[in-house]
């Protein structure tokens, strides 16, 4: 009886281990896969470049389409910062700050990072779901067999569409949210419009609140675009498969952008 | 090598555990077209990715015109496939390029021809299989039948040498069954080039092929001459050209007995 109790309990140990081990091999083969598929991206970049025609119509798709969720969200953003903002402002005397307020978060912050969520959820998605599909159909496969690499003409072009698009819709997201913050602040709540841009011209910095937003806005934009193709052309080849594909795009995407920003706020913080 | 186009050499493969193809032997000379005949999932269009180099032997080695197509790295392989054209068996048309684009898209990619000449080309290739009237059609607006000779014109859109046809017949009304066949054969003797047809189509087939390889469970299981291939006595042969059920060629896939997976019999 007493080896039948040991046998049962290294009979769940290993059953522990390889329940917890499988999926953890799984992801790290599957980030070796994804770094792998990163510097083929890579290396077939100078041809979709050079046709950039290709990237011009991805930047359409992915970009262009996605002004209009990202310009109301910042608007709406940017009024409910207003009215936060002044809340708790003017228990201090503060309120002709309310401007700085507004752009630092937005410029600093919430452009970059929600632009990314709302990007990645518009168009990151959209571009899984297609990649997936052209596998599933044997597109992808009818490319590779006329000679055309599917990674220069389909994957690398969506992969740089995203990566331009990305920064410039984070700009534009800051850029309604302020707009918004004024709509509040001066028109509703009549603050001095002048101190308002003046106080936020003077106190936002170029290089250190930008620059900075900026920067964030760059990596996430590559981190979901690579996401995002690569999710694609792994998908497997069914109806099924590129569902599951299209909603670990979004999940990944939401994870990686949130760690990712806190790592870089981290480093931007320690240099300012 | 001879003047063979496509040589395969006791070629092996598998997908995991299970073996697939299994010492297969062929050859396809400049000029020739072949026939490789078989039931599903025999290892056909598994036969034809090997040849486009999209899954590599195992064992064995494959040639196309002379270069062992599992020894070659990703830019020599893109090379080799200039060579090729192949007709997937259920079209892979681009479904967010219109017909026109569809069959153009192998010009546009590959050449640098100017865009006049791009879109005489194409419309030359649509004529050949019948469908100039839909080049403005997106491919969710074609028939199954107009898709797949839509797949045939932008195949063969670069004269390929090597041409390779998945079921290049089925699902096509009997006009132009005969049409795509007398214009795969025609094709093939223009071009000098060495065509590969995967087909149930037996009577089509044996009017317009050269040789006949017949395939099942992985393994080439008889050849010959289309004469030959009609006089033989060979019992798996004689099965295949007559459809007839009972035969060395199982209907089935392999699998439990059948009275048992039903629960009506006890093991
Ligand atoms: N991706 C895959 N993974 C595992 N097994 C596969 C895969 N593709 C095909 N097979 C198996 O390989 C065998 C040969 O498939 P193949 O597609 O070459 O058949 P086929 O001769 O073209 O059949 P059909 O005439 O029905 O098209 C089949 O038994 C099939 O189950
Ligand atoms: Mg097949």
């Amino acid at each position: 009886m007493r080896w039948n109790w040991e046998w049962r309990v290294a009979n769940v140990v290993v059953r522990f281990f390889s329940r917890v081990g499988a999926p953890l091999t799984d992801a790290i083969v599957k980030f070796g896969f994804a770094c792998r598929f990163f510097v083929a991206v890579l290396r077939h970049t100078p041809t979709s470049l050079l046709r950039f025609s290709l990237t011009l119509r991805e930047i359409w798709f992915a970009g262009v389409l996605s002004v209009l969720i990202i310009g109301v969200s910042g608007l709406f953003v940017g009024m409910v910062l207003a009215l936060q903002g002044y809340d708790t402002l003017v228990r201090f005397g503060a309120s002709s700050s309310l401007g700085i307020l507004v752009a630092l978060s937005l410029v600093r912050e919430l452009g970059p990072v929600v632009g990314a969520l709302l990007f990645a959820s518009r168009a990151g998605s959209a571009i899984t779901a297609e990649i997936g599909l052209m596998k599933a159909t044997e597109q992808l496969a009818a490319m590779e067999m006329m000679a055309v690499n599917p990674i220069a003409r389909v994957v690398a072009p969506k992969f740089w569409g995203g990566v331009i698009s990305m920064p410039l819709l984070a700009a534009m997201f800051s850029a309604m949210g302020i707009f918004g913050g004024y709509l509040i602040g001066v028109q509703l709540l009549g603050l001095d419009a002048g101190s308002f841009w003046n106080q936020m011209q003077s106190q936002v910095d170029f290089r250190l609140d930008v620059l900075n937003g900026v920067i964030k806005s760059a990596f996430f934009g590559i981190a979901v675009s690579l996401i995002a193709v690569f999710e694609g052309f792994d998908a497997a080849p069914t109806a099924e498969g590129v569902s599951h594909a299209t909603t670990r795009t979004v999940v990944t995407s939401a994870l990686v952008i949130l760690a990712l920003d806190f790592v870089l706020t981290a480093f931007m913080f320690r240099g300012a | 090598m001879s003047d063979a186009l496509v040589q395969f050499d006791q070629v092996r493969f598998a997908y995991g555990d299970a073996p697939v193809i299994s010492d297969v032997s062929l050859s396809v000379a400049r000029g020739q077209v072949v026939a490789v005949m078989g039931g599903s999932g025999s290892g056909k269009t598994t036969l034809l990715r090997m040849i486009g180099g999209q899954l590599r032997a195992s064992a064995g080695t494959v040639w196309v015109d002379g270069e062992d197509m599992g020894g070659l790295g990703e830019a020599a392989l893109y090379e080799r496939r200039k060579k090729l054209g192949l007709l997937f068996q259920f079209g892979a048309l681009f479904t967010d390029l219109s017909v026109f684009d569809n069959v153009a898209f192998p010009l546009r990619e590959r050449t640098n021809l100017p865009e006049a000449l791009v879109r005489d080309l194409v419309l030359m290739k649509l004529q050949a299989v019948g469908l100039r009237g839909a080049a403005q059609l997106m491919p969710n607006e074609l028939s199954g039948g107009m898709a797949r000779r839509v797949a045939l014109a932008r195949a063969i859109a670069l004269d390929p040498q090597v041409m390779l046809y998945d079921e290049p017949f089925t699902g096509l009304d009997p006009i132009s069954l005969t049409t795509i066949g007398s214009l795969i054969r025609e094709l093939n003797d223009a071009l000098g080039a060495a065509s590969i047809v995967v087909t149930h189509d037996v009577a089509e087939s044996l009017a317009i092929v050269d040789y006949v390889y017949f395939l099942a469970g992985g393994r080439m299981i008889a050849e010959g001459t289309p004469e030959a291939v009609k006089a033989s006595e060979d019992p798996f042969v004689r099965q295949f050209i007559r459809g007839e059920k009972d035969g060395p060629v199982p209907f089935h896939k392999p699998a439990a007995d059948y009275a048992l997976e039903l629960g009506v019999a006890r093991g």
